[in-house]
């Protein structure tokens, strides 16, 4: 992507201020890259200060961890490029934890659909009126978030009762390992190439970033606005509904109270990964690589050991807060001078 | 003539109502379910009764004001209940130097958090979701860091203040009514007030006009992480406890649907300081019903939600 | 005659209060550059919004090439081939150059997925046709102005365009890439292509365009060959006067001259420069004068006010205020000074909608207003009540929302928030645009009244009449810098007129 056709450059801005392109690429890498870049630094360092770092087994404790959040995160990168923010994540994967459990005892489809039907269907009540009324998502996905852990809480008898997975296909699901990596790591993967694709290489995924750049000019390019947010928001739903649902296979019951504020750590992995929060710009790869140092970070400090978990989330914060100065900082510098 | 001018807009129509709604619905549904539950519930006028529902609405009502406030400004504060947790934790990291001096690091940390969120929307121009967003997830794990488990203790300054009663009237909600009055002024009689409307009112509007916008905003941000910490250490002083994972999480959520539904609309603009305080009294007040009524507390979160949706739906259908 | 490509035929529209277009009829032939021109609120605007769907005729009938038709929104326009290209670009800034030209239409693999190699090799090789050279992955927003106009003239095209409208397309462009675009139009115009150009440069106008309609006041005041067209005769056109008999007075509530202290400016701009906007414009205003501010519309007349009151950054120059320098950039500063700006467009940077009248007259005199911090309600009501009783603002009551009075009286509550403030200049933008006679009397009346209490006015006024007859002085503006200055017995519209139109020595 940073590779540039030699040739006259007739744009205005380039030939008013020298340097200005060499600035403007740094600042295109720093977007788009940065959080890869931190992330290879900071495995480095670990490797380096830790023995028990850089092993196959410690990578490999990050990935299966960091892949349930990863699948939910590829939803969210799509909302947060067309412009909006879906706060529910957290609760439609909780939700969807409870449903599997409770679907299992029905076998390993219904354990498998019912999670992703429900989820997928709020979605798609969220996207509707996002679309439709011109609510703002943050206020709709809100009372999403509410809802549905209501919803969750109705399920599971008020948190009462913890349904186990009834069905060893299902755990299986979660459980089994294929070459050292377990099937919901797999099943990330496979999502991110299909997300990637989607995003980048469809009609969709370009509209995507159409209307989060100008919802006003993808209008007027033709664009189907109300069809694609409500798509988007059937995408995250549906994810963070099969996150959830592999989630609970992986534990082999629906624990009622994980994953509740987890469309912060999501939201968090989406921005640190460089796409706008204003919408039209980020990708895929920049999202894993903020998945990927979130769970870096998380590990570190338990190898430091005398750190709380907790800490994670003050590094995160003081990351995310980094990253959007940065943003900043980067677009007044592409917009000024 | 001066009435003529006010006529026309009539309370009629679906446009009308929808108005109405937004200006008093919210006193409207406190009214309608204090009568509800007059009638209905048992016990309910019991003072003891009341006095459980106004101590447990109080550390609310004081963050919605902050948010309240915030939201005027077309802004919003993600990090009132982390600030709460941070709060806690400065009591009991500064306990040792008796009560006071606990207090004053608490509210002190609390207004610095808040400033700082301020900063970044008003300085660099983050948008206020994520500069609260940060601070929401980096505060809270600031807390956690400060004060790593559940810690208990006996302050008689702090069990005073968390639990004794002046008149019958419990010193929290006497200090909530205070700050609701204290808001209130502020809003209606001081230069701040006046200015962070027309901020939030019409931003360019403001600039022209030679207002100082970007110290309004963060002295309304720090005004923010200022109340929240002061629902912090009232949390803390009646616990005598501080758990910082636990204290005020989500928060925020009430916070924002307190002022919504109290008919402050999220674009800005606007204040509406008693209808806030309505606000969190609504959603108190629902539980409580609820919950005497047997009903889960999964309905009180579903209601919540279909709350919200209205009060914004109702802001909405006004501009249109 | 041959059938027009778009046609028009006796369109209005209305909006509350006022006919935006009345009757208007406008034809497009294929292969013709057809200037639209007209002041603010001419119609031009909304009689582009109907040409392409955005608004829907009260009354009327669009044809093309014959055929009646209605476009139920803008795509549907431009599925008829009909494009606009609007001075903020209707392209999506962060998306590259290739996929901002190709949206909607990107070459696929045999998978079905997008081939980025064809992508980026098609969109290289349009733009090639269009003189631009440049990485067609860059994000949008980091090309130039004139590339991006380009790209969006090379997006209309290639989804069939027969019908090209380009509104103000030079304003941000450099002098080269004018050329450039204007190699282009020549080239469509061979193609058969036709193009609605709205602008008001004038010089511009005569390089490119066969025909002109000029609108005024929502009905057509002319329409033919431009070339035939002296230059004074459609500026006239364009201000509502005819030329040949201009000398009429009276029609204003103006008294005339004002008894101008021989003192020295009140305040006085020094060279203020932005870039593209405004060149070494200086500008003085006395106590008791009223100091008229004329040109087009983009000559540079808001920047220069805004600028003045610290509203908008400028690259260089002075504002001095009795001769001490204001803090650059800060309308609170100038504020302070005695300055205060009465913006043009009353709704986005005037009155704040959710407060009171009286909390919006207020507004920028609250420091002084207030002790330590708390507003002294008696003097606010005090002076609210002042203001709102001088300058007759009709109200309900101090406590109305502003949002609900007419024009005329928001437009009122601006002017008592300036004077509120205790200014010794007032730079009022449009002051009388967009409010009915009645106010705009009142208006008119009040200016008069201010300067002969020694205020200082800066007038800036497409009213040709209200110019003349308001201001002791015109300066007169033209592309971002001072064509000429008039004053005493050469304050005519006729002079004015000839300034605006005299071919500048456009240095570029």
């Amino acid at each position: 992507m940073t590779t540039t056709i030699a040739g006259a450059d007739t744009s205005a801005d380039a030939r008013r201020r020298p340097g200005g392109l060499r600035r403007e690429r740094i600042g295109h890498l720093l977007q788009h890259h940065g959080a890869l870049m931190v992330l290879a630094v900071t495995v480095v360092v670990g490797a380096v200060a830790f023995d028990s770092f850089a092993t196959p087994q410690n990578a490999a404790n990050i990935v299966v961890s960091s892949s349930f959040l990863a699948i939910v995160a590829i939803g969210m990168t799509f909302v947060i490029i067309s412009g909006g923010i879906d706060l529910s994540v957290g609760s439609s994967f909780v939700l969807a934890g409870v449903l599997a459990a409770y679907g299992s005892r029905y076998g390993l489809l219904v354990a498998l659909l019912l999670p992703l039907a429900v989820c997928g269907a709020i979605g798609l009540v969220q996207g509707l009126i996002v679309a439709r009324t011109g609510m703002a998502p943050f206020i709709v996905t809100l009372a999403g978030l509410l809802g549905m852990r209501g919803l969750m809480l109705a399920v599971s008898g008020e948190g009462a009762n913890t349904y186990l997975v009834q069905n060893d296909a299902f755990s299986a699901l979660g459980q089994t390992s294929i070459l050292g990596l377990t099937v919901p790591v797999w099943i990330t993967l496979g999502l991110v190439l299909l997300g990637g694709v989607l995003l980048q290489r469809t009609s969709f995924g370009q509209n995507v970033y159409a209307i989060g750049g100008s919802e006003e000019a993808a209008v007027l390019m033709g664009v189907p606005v109300t069809r694609v947010k409500v798509v988007v928001y059937l995408i995250s739903g549906s994810l963070a509904g099969l996150a959830g649902a592999l989630n609970a296979a992986r534990l082999s019951s629906g624990v009622t109270i994980l994953g509740a504020g987890m469309e912060l750590d999501v939201i968090a992995a989406v921005v640190i990964g460089g796409t706008l929060l204003t919408g039209g710009a980020g990708g895929l790869t920049g999202t894993m690589a903020g998945v990927l140092l979130l769970g870096v970070i998380q590990s570190l400090i338990n190898q430091i050991g005398v750190l709380t978990s907790s800490f994670q989330q003050v590094v995160s914060g003081a990351f995310l807060a980094l990253v959007v100065v940065m943003q900043r900082i980067l677009h007044r510098a592409q917009r000024l001078s | 003539m001066a009435e003529i001018a006010v006529a026309p807009r009539a309370w009629g129509g679906r446009a009308g109502l929808l108005a109405w709604l937004q200006e008093y619905g919210v006193y409207a549904s406190v009214l309608a379910l204090l009568l509800f539950n007059v009638v209905f519930t048992p016990h309910f006028l019991e003072v003891a009764n009341f006095r459980t529902q106004l101590i447990q609405v109080a550390p609310v009502v004081i963050t919605s004001l902050g948010m309240a406030l915030v939201i005027g400004t077309e802004g919003i504060d993600l990090s009132v209940g982390s600030v709460m947790a941070l709060a806690s934790a400065m009591v009991v990291l500064y306990l040792g130097y008796g009560a006071p001096v606990a207090i004053v690091a608490a509210l002190i940390a609390g207004a610095a958090i808040g400033a700082g969120g301020g900063a970044l929307v008003a300085y660099v121009g983050v948008q206020p979701i994520v500069a609260t967003l940060a601070l929401l997830v980096g505060v809270r794990g600031l807390a956690n860091v400060l004060v790593p488990q559940l810690t208990e203790f006996r302050n008689p300054t702090l069990i005073t203040l968390g639990s004794r009663s002046v008149l019958g009237l419990p010193l929290v909600v006497i200090i909530a009514a205070a700050l609701t009055v204290l808001i209130g002024f502020l809003v209606k009689r001081t230069t701040l007030g006046r200015q962070l409307v027309a901020v939030g009112g019409n931003r360019a509007a403001s600039r022209l006009s030679g207002l100082p916008v970007r110290r309004v905003l963060v002295t309304v941000y720090l005004i923010s992480g200022l109340l929240a910490a002061v629902a912090g250490v009232l949390a803390t002083s009646r616990l005598q406890a501080s758990d910082p994972t636990s204290l005020g999480l989500l928060m925020e959520l009430s916070a924002i649907t307190a002022v919504v539904v109290g008919g402050t609309p999220l674009t800005g603009g606007r204040v509406r300081v008693l209808g806030t305080v309505m606000g969190a009294l609504l959603i108190q007040l629902l539980q409580a019903t609820l919950i005497k009524h047997n009903l889960p507390q999964s309905w009180t979160q579903m209601v919540q939600a279909v709350i919200i949706l209205a009060a914004v739906y109702a802001a909405r259908g006004r501009r249109a | 005659m041959a059938t027009a490509v778009l046609e028009a035929r006796g369109i209005s529209k209305g909006f509350p209060g006022v006919l935006a277009l009345d009757d208007v009829s406008f034809r497009l032939d294929a292969g013709q550059v057809h200037a639209l021109v007209g002041e603010n609120g001419a119609g031009k605007s909304t009689l582009i919004k109907v040409l392409t769907g955005v608004y829907r005729p009260d009354r009327g009938t669009l044809l093309q090439g014959g055929e009646p038709v209605t476009f139920d929104n803008p795509l549907a326009a431009q599925r008829a081939g009909i494009s606009t290209i609007y001075q903020e670009v209707n392209l999506v800034p962060q998306m590259s150059l290739a996929h901002n030209l190709l949206l909607g239409r990107e070459p696929r693999t045999r998978l079905g997925v997008i081939d980025m190699t064809q992508l980026y090799a098609e969109a290289e090789r349009v733009m090639t046709r269009y003189g631009i050279r440049t990485d067609v992955r860059r994000p949008l927003r980091s090309l130039g102005m004139g590339t991006q106009q380009m790209v969006a003239l090379a997006r209309a095209v290639s989804i069939e365009a027969r019908v090209v409208i380009m509104d103000e397309p030079t304003s941000a462009l450099e002098p080269r890439e004018v050329d450039t675009l204007f190699g282009v139009i020549a080239d469509l115009r061979t193609q058969g292509i036709s193009l609605i150009y709205v602008s008001h440069r004038l010089d511009e106008l005569y390089r490119i365009c066969d025909r002109v309609t000029v609108l005024r006041d929502g009905r057509v005041a002319h329409t033919g060959p431009l070339d035939k067209l002296p230059r004074v005769d459609l500026v006239a056109l364009m201000l509502g006067r005819d030329p040949a008999e201009i000398r009429r007075e009276g029609a204003t509530k103006f008294s005339g001259e004002h008894t101008t202290a021989a003192n020295g400016p009140l305040v006085e701009a020094r060279s203020l420069s932005r870039r593209p906007d405004l060149r070494d414009v200086s500008v003085q205003v006395r106590p008791g004068e009223v100091v008229g501010l004329g040109g087009l519309l983009g000559a540079g007349r808001s920047e220069t006010a805004k600028a003045i009151a610290g509203a908008l950054p400028v690259d260089g120059g002075t504002v001095l205020v009795a001769g001490q320098e204001v803090r650059r950039g800060s309308p609170a500063a100038a504020i302070r000074a005695g300055v205060s700006l009465v913006p043009e467009d009353r709704k986005v940077e005037g009155i704040v909608p959710t407060l009171s009248v009286r909390d919006n007259i207020a507004l920028a005199a609250l420091p002084q207003l207030s002790r330590s911090g708390v507003v002294s309600d008696a003097r606010v009501d005090r002076i609210v009540d002042t203001f709102m009783r001088r300058l007759r603002i009709k109200a309900a009551s101090p406590h109305q929302k502003v949002a609900e009075l007419s024009g005329g009286n928001q437009q009122k509550v601006l002017l008592a928030r300036s004077l509120a403030t205790g200014a010794k200049v007032l730079l009022l933008d449009e002051p009388t645009r967009g409010i009915d006679v009645g106010a705009k009397a009142e208006v008119q009346a009040l200016i008069d009244e201010l300067a002969a209490e020694g205020l200082g006015v800066l007038l800036i006024s497409s009213d040709l009449e209200e110019l003349v007859e308001g201001a002791d002085r015109v300066v007169v503006l033209r592309d971002g810098a001072v064509a000429g200055e008039l004053s005493g017995d050469q304050v005519t519209e006729q002079a004015i007129m000839a300034t605006i139109a005299a071919t500048g020595e456009t240095d570029g």
